[in-house]
């Protein structure tokens, strides 16, 4: 397969925590590429390793963590730079938004003087210096009166404000890859639109590509070019969104879509997922979905399931895959 | 007529709740700000009663109100058709005993040093049951929720989310409330064990009779869940109604924009909603929803539009509703509020 140099290769990456008699694997075998531009969301519930995956690329994983495989970033493998390289990295070509928008700004200091700072840490051109620099930043993430939040302190603002701060940092350097982990799960319905299609915005404006991990599969579903499904810390489907929404081949992600309320219908059932998510410590040597997967076979209780492809970039973890759904 | 149409469970009417805000000065007026104004609903027994809103529009102090958390400034609430308000101290230890509650998060509200069938049965040793009969209900409490009995051993820290909001749910059951004030409560949990978590609310209430109040910002988990739905908008309803048609078929723009930002098969940015709240400090004149709506225009800068009846089981307040029904009203785009 042809096609533009992917900006992000991951081959063979586990991520395991604990002793390592009994090692916690966070993550295991997770593969995926990235193109320049492209949007990728990644859904998954507590535990699916989706946030350990944003970890290990950033190499911001506590040092427990015990990282194999390659994170390929515009041909560097981030795995093997030192941390004095990865650091210069970090905020510029590389970039991250957190959940939290109300812990990942100091309370003590105003929102023009964080601005300042990361202007200053990140860009070279001389943009802090100028005057207008900081109110620029919030102004292309759409902050109202841009020039009288400078002076005011985190507290002053909203959830969505600050999430809009913290974008504006974020994207200072216009970031290669921006990841997103939960960007938007502490703000109201209308706001969260607003940030999603900041990050379209981002990718049009500066041609960055955009990791987007959430549990909210409606978000993946407008936002991103791609989906990929974790559950107990492995990739179970990838392929194109509209795709895998439209047409789910793994029995986790057709579960998932059926457990959701939805509000265009008529009569209200809920289908509801039976059983718990994994313990992480205590996997089954097959599927981790097995437990609760309505077309279990003996074999996948036995055996991790292997790679099938249902379509064109559309792959598939599952022993049932070719079955009938 | 029955009694029970005739008496509703829950019954507000203009609730209102002001908080004060400590003076600037020495000698200046303190501010008030209206978290809740003038809020009217009933609720049957048996049915659910859904509050929706953004954070910040007041849907959580009037579940607090409802709770007696908090006292309202004005306006009424009453429960089978007794003020809440003005209890004796023996009503108001039956009331407590017949109002439960569970909240958002299921790990700041148990306690991590205590084991399942003793949180379970808290609620029962607070009303007097002695401790050993007490214990003696857990099995069956956890039970009912569907956790297994070798659950009682257990600290909270041993649970899934999904586990611990059942043992929250098991809790409130405990001592046989007839009302549950929902807030929030699958806000927090895995999208695989909110479906179960949801059906075992619907289960309990069609068993046991109950009557909740849920108060939720996800109008598809609402909608699952209501019988009626009240939609808040900074501190007022603007819209109330059976769900089907506040959900199906919304009258007011807020509550328009809403459920077509929860409709799956919305693009995104095809429906927006822009701005955010207006300063409680300095609310607008007129219409509170002026700012942000894309009908706006001088009459809902000037007046403040009455909640009223526009269909059997449906009201609204909004002053366009007659030519937004139609399709004849044109946006104009946002009042936007003038210094």
């Amino acid at each position: 397969m042809s096609g533009p140099a992917p900006l992000l290769a991951i081959r063979g990456l586990n991520v395991a925590f604990g002793p390592a008699e009994r090692p916690v694997p966070a993550v295991a075998d997770a593969e995926l590429t990235l193109s320049p531009g492209e949007i990728l969301g990644i859904a998954g519930e507590s535990g699916s390793g989706k946030s350990t995956l944003c970890g290990a690329i950033m190499r911001t994983l506590p040092r427990s963590a015990r990282v194999s495989g390659e994170v390929s970033f515009m041909g560097r493998d981030l795995l093997a730079l030192e941390e004095r390289e990865m650091a210069k990295l970090r905020g510029r070509t590389l970039s991250m938004v957190l959940q939290n928008p109300m812990t990942s700004l100091d309370p003590l200091y105003t929102i023009g003087n964080q601005v300042k700072e990361v202007l200053r840490e990140r860009r070279r051109d001389g943009v802090a210096l100028r005057p207008g620099g900081a109110v620029e930043v919030l102004r292309r993430v759409h902050l109202t009166a841009p020039e009288m939040r400078l002076g005011q302190y985190p507290h002053q603002l909203s959830g969505g404000m600050r999430q809009r701060v913290l974008i504006g940092m974020a994207t200072a350097a216009a970031p290669r890859l921006l990841i997103a982990d939960e960007p938007t799960t502490a703000l109201d319905a209308s706001i969260q639109d607003e940030i999603l299609i900041l990050f379209r915005e981002l990718r049009e404006a500066a041609g960055s590509a955009v990791i987007i991990v959430t549990h909210d599969l409606s978000a993946i579903r407008r936002l991103s070019d791609r989906a990929i499904i974790m559950y107990a810390g492995r990739i179970v489907e990838e392929g194109p969104t509209a795709e895998v929404f439209a047409a789910p081949s793994h029995p986790y992600t057709r579960a998932l879509l059926d457990s959701l309320p939805r509000i265009e219908a008529e009569e209200v059932h809920l289908r509801a997922i039976p059983g718990q998510v994994p313990d992480l410590a205590q996997l089954p040597p097959g599927c981790a979905f097995a437990a609760r997967c309505p077309v279990a076979q003996p074999v996948c209780r036995m055996h991790q399931p292997e790679e099938s492809a249902v379509g064109e970039r559309h792959r598939v973890f599952c022993w049932q895959a070719g079955a009938a759904a | 007529m029955s009694t029970d149409a005739a008496m509703p469970m829950v019954e507000a009417e203009g609730l209102t709740k002001a908080f004060l805000l400590p003076a600037k000065s020495l000698f200046g007026k303190p501010q008030t700000v209206s978290a809740v104004v003038d809020v009217s609903f009933r609720i049957p027994r048996g049915r659910t009663f859904g509050l929706v809103g953004e954070s910040g529009s007041g849907k959580s102090t009037v579940a607090k109100m409802l709770l007696k958390l908090i006292t309202p400034t004005a306006g009424e609430l009453t429960v089978e058709g007794k003020r809440i308000f003005s209890q004796t101290p023996a009503e108001e230890l039956a009331y407590r005993r017949k109002v439960q509650a569970v909240f958002q998060d299921p790990y700041g509200s148990l306690s991590p040093r205590m084991r399942a069938d003793r949180i379970v049965t808290e609620p029962l040793r607070a009303h007097g049951v002695p401790a050993r009969e007490a214990e003696a209900r857990a099995p069956e409490l956890l039970r009912r929720v569907g956790l297994p009995p070798e659950a009682a051993r257990k600290y909270p820290h041993e649970f899934s989310g999904g586990q611990r909001q059942r043992l929250a749910i098991a809790r409130a059951l405990s001592v046989d409330p007839q009302l549950l004030v929902l807030d929030e409560p699958v806000s927090a949990l895995d999208v695989s064990v909110r479906a179960q978590v949801l059906t075992l609310l619907r289960e309990m209430q069609q068993r046991l009779n109950l009557t909740y109040l849920f108060v939720g910002h996800d109008l598809a988990v609402v909608h699952y869940l209501s019988d009626t739905v009240g939609v808040m908008y900074f501190g007022r309803l603007v819209e109330l109604g059976a769900a089907r048609l506040v959900l199906r078929q919304p009258a007011h723009p807020y509550t328009r924009r809403l459920v077509a930002l929860a409709s799956g098969d919305t693009p995104l940015g095809a429906v927006r909603l822009q701005g955010e709240l207006p300063n409680p400090l300095s609310p607008p004149s007129g219409c509170l929803f002026r700012t942000r709506c894309p009908y706006a225009d001088a009459t809902c800068a000037a007046e403040l539009p009455q909640m009223r009846q526009v269909g059997p089981e449906h009201s609204v307040a909004c002053h366009h509703y007659e030519a937004l029904a139609v399709g004849d009203k044109a946006e104009t785009g946002p009042m936007l509020q003038d210094a």
